[in-house]
């Protein structure tokens, strides 16, 4: 189906379906349940869950088909968000043009960056990239106020010309970010039982823009350029002495990466318009190759994944307090449970960082491949169970680390 | 790129998949309650966003003891606190409108992307009906927009920027803690008298936001009786060294140095010019002064022997002798073991005026919240009579002016209280140029 290999194609459909079935899948508890504070499918969550999908799969056409490691990809990110919120300030609420000029700027800017620092390849590329976001932070934050309102993030105010819109509306408010008359933050709950399922219009736009650039990535993963980059990374100097210059597709690679962090940019600021400068900071550059490695570098699915699990650690067990620790063990004798909330709480509420640190360690030692191995594994111990022979499926199912899907 | 083959079955499969996609938007329809997150009849939530961690972390950790100890006074529990001296006796220790309170909390982490995270999820996942909290006006800003997008209360924690309820001002927005022209207009007589009309000072400022209106708002001040300003050098939020910024403050004609730092950049500053022995120089004939605008009890205790002398302004202090702040003093040091700093107080008050508004409007309708608060007058929570400004959202009430304690008697009693500058002299008009170009908008209930 649409040029996709029949893996592929299975692989488009389950996450077709992973993104249209999400406000299900990510609600399992009854609202009303204890458990339903693992529950992640509110809106916010759930358009954070995709678009830094779309983040991350981006990164990983970079580091998973060149191998050029980029510290500095949430410049283009923070870039692409700037963009969008001028449009909406100056143009018009409608997200479309602010997502287009998110990947614009965000196109320009990586072409500069990766034109300067893809003159040198390894550590040295490293540095170079996160010397330059460390930069556009340092200028988003201070010296550009005038453009970024620094610290405090630029926002939308009352008295912006939005020239094709509205500067308020008839109530006297900010206009919300609509597609084409639908607001982003429009959508309604359906209650069956004790459980409640969000569908909000902002996470299936933001959905729809993830499917896209998901196959847009598979077929940049199967196509000629794309063997060119795997070429790159496995060995530059062979690539070389058979005539071909990597400078053009490595160049290429870190564009298109660099606007698909703008396109994630800019739908984050389509479903909530503002933009801070802290998103530049080379904290959430760290994050972008986190998520890349934990759920496997050089697959198709991984990032995805990982984005989701990294965000799911940072905004549901960052908020478990010892109120609700207390609340959960409040069966067990006061000792006990006093002691059990001890223990636990150092893991939890503003401790996430120390869990999500243990899994990754977990998952680097134990499942080198990430999250997607840990998947295969599985994969192959049910088929095992299931036919012992089949030689084709064991060897499709080597760990062959990068390139395996 | 690989070849792209069209089957007639793949495309019709692929057309209704699209389909199906492009249909659902139309199904939408907004929801039934009149407000955001209309709460039932048993319980109220609210949202008690802080930050955990980064630089503000203490600050956080106070603010949050301090909402917990208010949902507790305002459940009925422990001694109730200053619902006993607040001169509304709306509230009755039986929860919000006879709901119980419960709370949930967030980390900021003085970033307001994270910050707005948090308060998004407290919203749409916990179904929040207020939101408060912040110890950053970066983040107290970027949040009350937020909370006026979405259609629900925005109670501001610590944040004393100008632009909170300046530029930034929101409708759904409340502020009960002074800000920085407020702190300018209180400190500039005692300035004059302790120091004269004849000085030179030099600004290290911290370069965000919060820096920029202290500076204007102090400058403004100083200069008008006659100071001068030699320089203002921005310094890093992130900087934990200021050897390099307070060694050419030395080698200039200055002799005074504002520091518009707070939280830990402050402590580090002070700390640092204290060594380069700065407050032992005489220039122009004159003791070298150290002046630092904004001042809390957990930075002067970080600070130190260093604060002695040095002059600031605050929102509160918990030795203050009117009845509300004994009161408070003494249910927060049962429950914790040491007095609270400002940081709770204001968030412990902003809590407290959220219910007592809830209350007497008989609505959780943010509209109604609104209406109940603007030109709302009060006393007996710590700081006198006190207007809720319906303007501009801003509370006017006394400003204290401390300096550091020379002989303090305990780990707690670092700073004393000075002058109480009367809520006159700080008092300015909405449209004051330090505050102007902000629209209230209209308050939006969301739903």
């Amino acid at each position: 189906m649409l040029g996709l290999g029949a893996k592929d194609t299975r692989l488009f459909l389950i996450v077709i379906g992973l993104t249209l079935f999400a406000p299900f899948l990510l609600n399992p508890f009854p609202a009303d349940s204890s458990l339903a504070q693992f529950n992640a499918g509110y809106p916010d969550l759930m358009q954070r869950f995709v678009i830094f999908g779309i983040f991350a799969i981006g990164f990983n056409i970079l580091f998973g088909l060149t191998g050029y490691l980029s510290f500095g990809h949430a410049a283009f990110l923070g870039v692409g968000s700037y963009a969008g919120v001028w449009m909406m300030k100056l143009l018009t609420m409608n997200v479309v043009p602010a997502i287009l000029m998110s990947v614009i700027f965000a196109g320009l800017f990586s072409l500069l960056v990766g034109w300067i620092s893809l003159r040198r390849s390894g550590i040295y590329f490293s540095i170079l990239t996160l010397a330059f976001a460390q930069m556009s932070f340092a200028l988003a934050y201070s010296v550009l106020t005038p453009i970024t309102n620094g610290e405090t993030g630029l926002q939308l105010a009352l008295d912006d010309p939005r020239v094709l819109g509205v500067s308020r509306t008839e109530a006297g408010s900010i206009p919300l970010t609509h597609f084409f008359g639908l607001e982003m933050r429009d959508g309604f709950d359906w209650t069956i039982g004790g459980w409640v399922f969000t569908f909000n219009v902002g996470y299936y736009l933001s959905a729809l823009v993830m499917v896209a650039a998901f196959y847009v990535s598979i077929r940049i993963f199967r196509s000629p350029f794309g063997m060119m980059l795997k070429a790159v990374k496995s060995n530059q100097q062979r690539m070389l002495y058979t005539g071909l210059n990597p400078r053009p597709y490595t160049l290429a690679a870190f564009v298109i990466s660099g606007m698909y962090a703008g396109l994630a940019g800019g739908l984050m600021v389509a479903m909530d318009p503002l933009a801070g400068a802290e998103r530049m900071q080379w904290t959430a550059s760290g994050e972008v190759v986190l998520m890349t490695i934990l759920g496997g570098a050089g697959t198709l699915i991984g990032p995805v994944l990982g984005a989701g699990l990294i965000k799911y650690f940072e905004n549901i067990f960052s908020k478990i307090n010892s109120n609700v620790l207390h609340q959960w063990f409040g069966f067990l004798p006061d000792g006990l449970e006093d002691a059990l909330v001890f223990v636990v709480y150092p893991f939890v509420g503003k401790g996430w960082h120390l869990t999500l640190g243990i899994v990754f360690m977990l998952v680097v030692i134990f499942l080198p491949g990430g999250l997607v191995e840990g998947g295969q594994r599985i994969g192959r111990l049910f088929r095992r169970g299931r036919s012992s022979s089949s030689k084709h499926e064991r060897t499709a199912a080597t760990p062959s680390s990068h390139a395996a899907e | 790129m690989s070849k792209l083959t069209f089957t007639r079955r793949g495309l019709m499969k692929t057309t209704a998949a699209v389909g199906a996609g492009l249909a659902m938007p139309h199904l939408f329809i907004r929801g039934a309650n009149a407000f955001t997150n209309e709460p039932g009849s048993g319980s109220v939530t609210l949202g008690f966003n802080v930050p955990q961690s980064g630089p503000y972390a203490d600050e956080g950790a106070d603010e949050l003891r301090a909402y917990m100890l208010a949902v507790e006074h305002l459940n009925g529990e422990g001694d109730g606190g200053m619902l006993s001296t607040f001169s509304s006796k709306a509230l009755e220790g039986a929860g919000i409108l006879g709901r119980k309170v419960e709370y949930v909390t967030g980390d900021t982490q003085t970033k307001s992307d994270a910050a707005r995270a948090s308060a998004k999820s407290m919203i749409e996942k916990d179904g929040a009906i207020m939101i408060t909290g912040g110890s950053s006006s970066g983040v107290a800003v970027a949040v009350q927009a937020l909370c006026q997008e979405a259609g629900v209360i925005f109670m501001a924690g610590l944040t004393h920027s100008n632009d909170t309820t300046g530029k930034d001002r929101k409708a759904n927005g409340f502020r009960h803690f002074f800000n920085s022209y407020m702190s300018g207009a209180a400190l500039a007589p005692v300035l004059e008298n302790a120091y004269g009309t004849d000085r030179k000072a030099y600004h290290l400022t911290a370069d965000y936001n919060w820096g920029y209106t202290t500076e204007e708002a102090i400058r403004t001040a100083t200069e008008a009786m006659g100071w001068e300003t030699v320089e203002a050098v921005k310094t890093p939020l992130a900087q934990t060294d200021f050897s390099s910024y307070i060694a050419p403050v030395a080698q200039s004609d200055a002799d005074v140095l504002v520091l518009n730092h707070y939280g830990g950049n402050m402590v580090n500053s002070l700390t640092n010019a204290v060594q380069f022995g700065l407050r032992d120089r005489m220039v122009n004939g004159k003791n070298f002064e150290i002046i630092v605008p904004l001042y809390s009890r957990l930075m002067a205790k970080g600070a130190g022997e260093n604060v002695k002398g040095i002059f600031g302004s605050t929102n509160w202090h918990w030795t203050l002798q009117d009845e509300g702040s004994r009161a408070f003093v003494r249910s927060f040091g049962t429950k914790y073991g040491f007095p609270p700093s400002q940081a709770a107080h204001t968030c412990y008050v902003q809590t407290l005026l959220y219910a007592d508004a809830v209350q007497r409007a008989g609505s959780f309708n943010p509209c109604a919240v609104v209406e109940a608060l603007e030109g709302y007058e009060f006393d007996g929570l710590g700081n006198g009579p006190t207007l809720y400004r319906a303007e501009d959202h801003q509370c006017f009430k006394d400003v204290l002016v401390v300096r550091g304690k020379e002989n303090p008697e305990s780990e707690f009693d670092l700073l004393e209280v000075v002058e109480v500058t009367p809520v006159e002299q700080v008092t300015y008009p909405p449209d004051h140029p330090q505050f102007a170009g902000g629209q209230l908008g209209v308050c939006n209930p969301g739903a």
